[in-house]
């Protein structure tokens, strides 16, 4: 399986540590529902059987986070981004 | 159906092997039973098994989408043992240890249960320490165990790299009484066993969907039409979120792709079951001869049952350390199955989420040894609407309550397990 990069290019994905699913996000700590919320947040998945979004780090290459959309059914790739919002490959 | 024995086996011989019948019927499901279990592998056949003979429920479907066994139950690397640490899990590694030694005489089945011993190799002082308080456990749990030093691991096993200058081997932690067994034969056995005592084994009927009334689950939609149950049961190893999906369930699980190997046929070499302990490798020897090895996941969601080139070279290098010889070997054969990693790396067997819904899932890559406990526990949780004190820890909430069975201490991340 090989990853583009959008600073690097095309890499093996041996080059990369994978984190997962990108969709959970940090939930508020003080919200009354937080104890809910994080159980959700840390645990539970959807774990889809088709396109997932999902984060992979680059840490034997530029080190940045990327959000990389692939079927789990068949390991295509079908998108490459960075995943903090604004980075660019300067 | 007649039992096998000498006698049957004399009585085919001289009538020319012309007597033998199926092991098991190809039923047709009827549209109702009172339980159906969903995953015709070895957990659910079990599973099926124990309903029938230690709770005399008799009135049981199990259902496969493809052939019986053609999931992880054929795709594993045959090893049984109850070399486990912690309170909630290695009583019921134990118990399945227990019923892995009678299953033959149980089942009138040959699995060809070998019990020729694993040893977990210690490489450092540190993890000498872990195994030799591992190994008081497993006798505190009722198992067996025995710390050998360096010269007692080199009497049994020669072959390997003593003197690997980043990897000594400074000794192992050995369980005798575990090995290995024919993993096709124990989803037979099982099938056969169920079959005699009246269980329906449905083989090419998936699950498309669920009979709901309310919360309740009462049956199952599946390509051979809808079946009602009183109770149904989930036991399909990588595959439980797609059908949890149809009920709007989310799980502590991933799906990941883990995969075995298998070399070309060799003499009589390694004398049971070895594991690297500096690394993720295992090796063991089929009866046939080869080396039947495997490693880590491949680490990333994955439904494709094949595994990618990374993680082969990995078992590779783990493998040329502890055991060099193994670079003269040719790999003859390559398999990818799907695990369902739980979010602490252990089992879920349990009543619920939803009334008439029980979950066994959560196998990670330790699935095939738990078949005979997985069974026999999920048929008490059925039966009985409660867990039996062996899968007591092995409950859904345990991640809201904060009881997680973490034995390798890595926390949520199902992908480091």
């Amino acid at each position: 399986m090989r990853i583009t990069c959008p600073y690097c290019g095309a890499r093996s994905s041996h080059e990369f540590a994978y984190l997962g699913d990108a969709a959970p996000t940090r939930p508020d700590p003080s919200a009354p529902d937080a104890a809910e919320a994080f159980h959700a947040y840390v645990y539970e998945r959807d774990n889809p059987a088709g396109p997932l979004d999902e984060l992979w780090y680059h840490s034997a290459g530029c080190r940045r986070w990327l959000k990389v959309t692939r079927d789990t059914r068949t390991h295509a790739i079908t998108a490459v981004a960075f995943a903090e919002a604004g980075e660019s490959a300067r | 159906m007649s039992r096998y024995s000498v006698l049957s086996l004399i009585a085919n011989a001289l009538t020319g092997q012309t007597g033998w019948k199926p092991a098991w019927r190809d039923a047709t499901p009827k549209p109702a039973y009172e339980v159906i279990i969903v995953g015709g592998g070895g957990h659910g056949l079990a599973t099926a098994y124990y309903l029938a003979k230690e709770h005399g429920i008799r009135n049981i479907a199990v259902l496969e989408k493809a052939h019986i066994g053609s999931g992880n139950a054929g795709r594993n690397t045959t090893i049984i043992r109850s070399n486990y640490l912690l309170p909630g899990n290695e009583p019921f590694y134990e118990w399945s240890m227990k019923l892995w030694e009678g299953l033959e005489q149980d089942l009138n089945y040959n699995a060809m249960v070998s019990q020729r011993g694993i040893i977990n190799l210690f490489h450092s002082d540190g993890q000498r320490d872990a195994y030799a308080r591992r190994g008081n456990a497993m006798r505190l749990a009722g198992a067996d165990s025995q710390l050998l030093d360096r010269e007692q691991v080199r009497a049994l096993c020669p072959f390997l790299d003593f003197d690997n200058s980043r990897f000594p081997i400074k000794g192992g932690l050995m369980q005798a009484r575990a090995g290995t067994a024919r993993h096709d034969a124990v989803v037979w056995g099982y099938a056969r066993a169920a079959d005699r005592l009246g269980v329906d084994i449905v083989q090419n009927c998936e699950v498309t969907g669920f009979i709901r009334e309310g919360d309740a689950v009462v049956g199952v939609e599946t390509t051979r039409g809808s079946i009602r149950a009183g109770k149904v049961g989930l036991a399909v190893a990588g595959s439980t979120s797609r059908l949890t999906r149809l009920l709007d369930l989310r799980l502590p699980i991933e799906s990941h792709a883990l995969q075995a190997f298998v070399s070309e046929g060799l003499k009589p070499l390694v004398p049971g079951v070895i594991t690297f302990g500096m690394g993720h490798f295992y090796v063991s020897q089929s009866d046939k001869g080869g080396l039947v090895f495997g490693g880590d996941i491949d680490g990333y969601n994955s439904y494709a049952q094949r595994g990618n080139l990374p993680v082969v070279e990995d078992v590779a290098e783990g493998g040329m350390a502890v055991m060099p010889l193994i670079g003269r070997l040719r790999m003859l054969r390559a398999w990818g199955g799907l695990v369902d990693m739980s979010m602490d790396g252990s089992p879920i067997i349990d009543v619920g989420p939803l009334p008439g819904l029980y979950l066994n899932t959560g196998w990670n890559y330790g699935g095939f040894k738990a078949t005979p406990a997985s069974g026999w526990c999920f048929a008490h949780t059925i039966a009985k609407d409660a867990a039996h004190a062996l899968n007591s820890a092995f409950r859904l909430d345990r991640f809201r309550s904060g009881h997680i069975i973490d034995e390798k201490g890595v926390g949520a991340q199902p992908n480091l397990h």
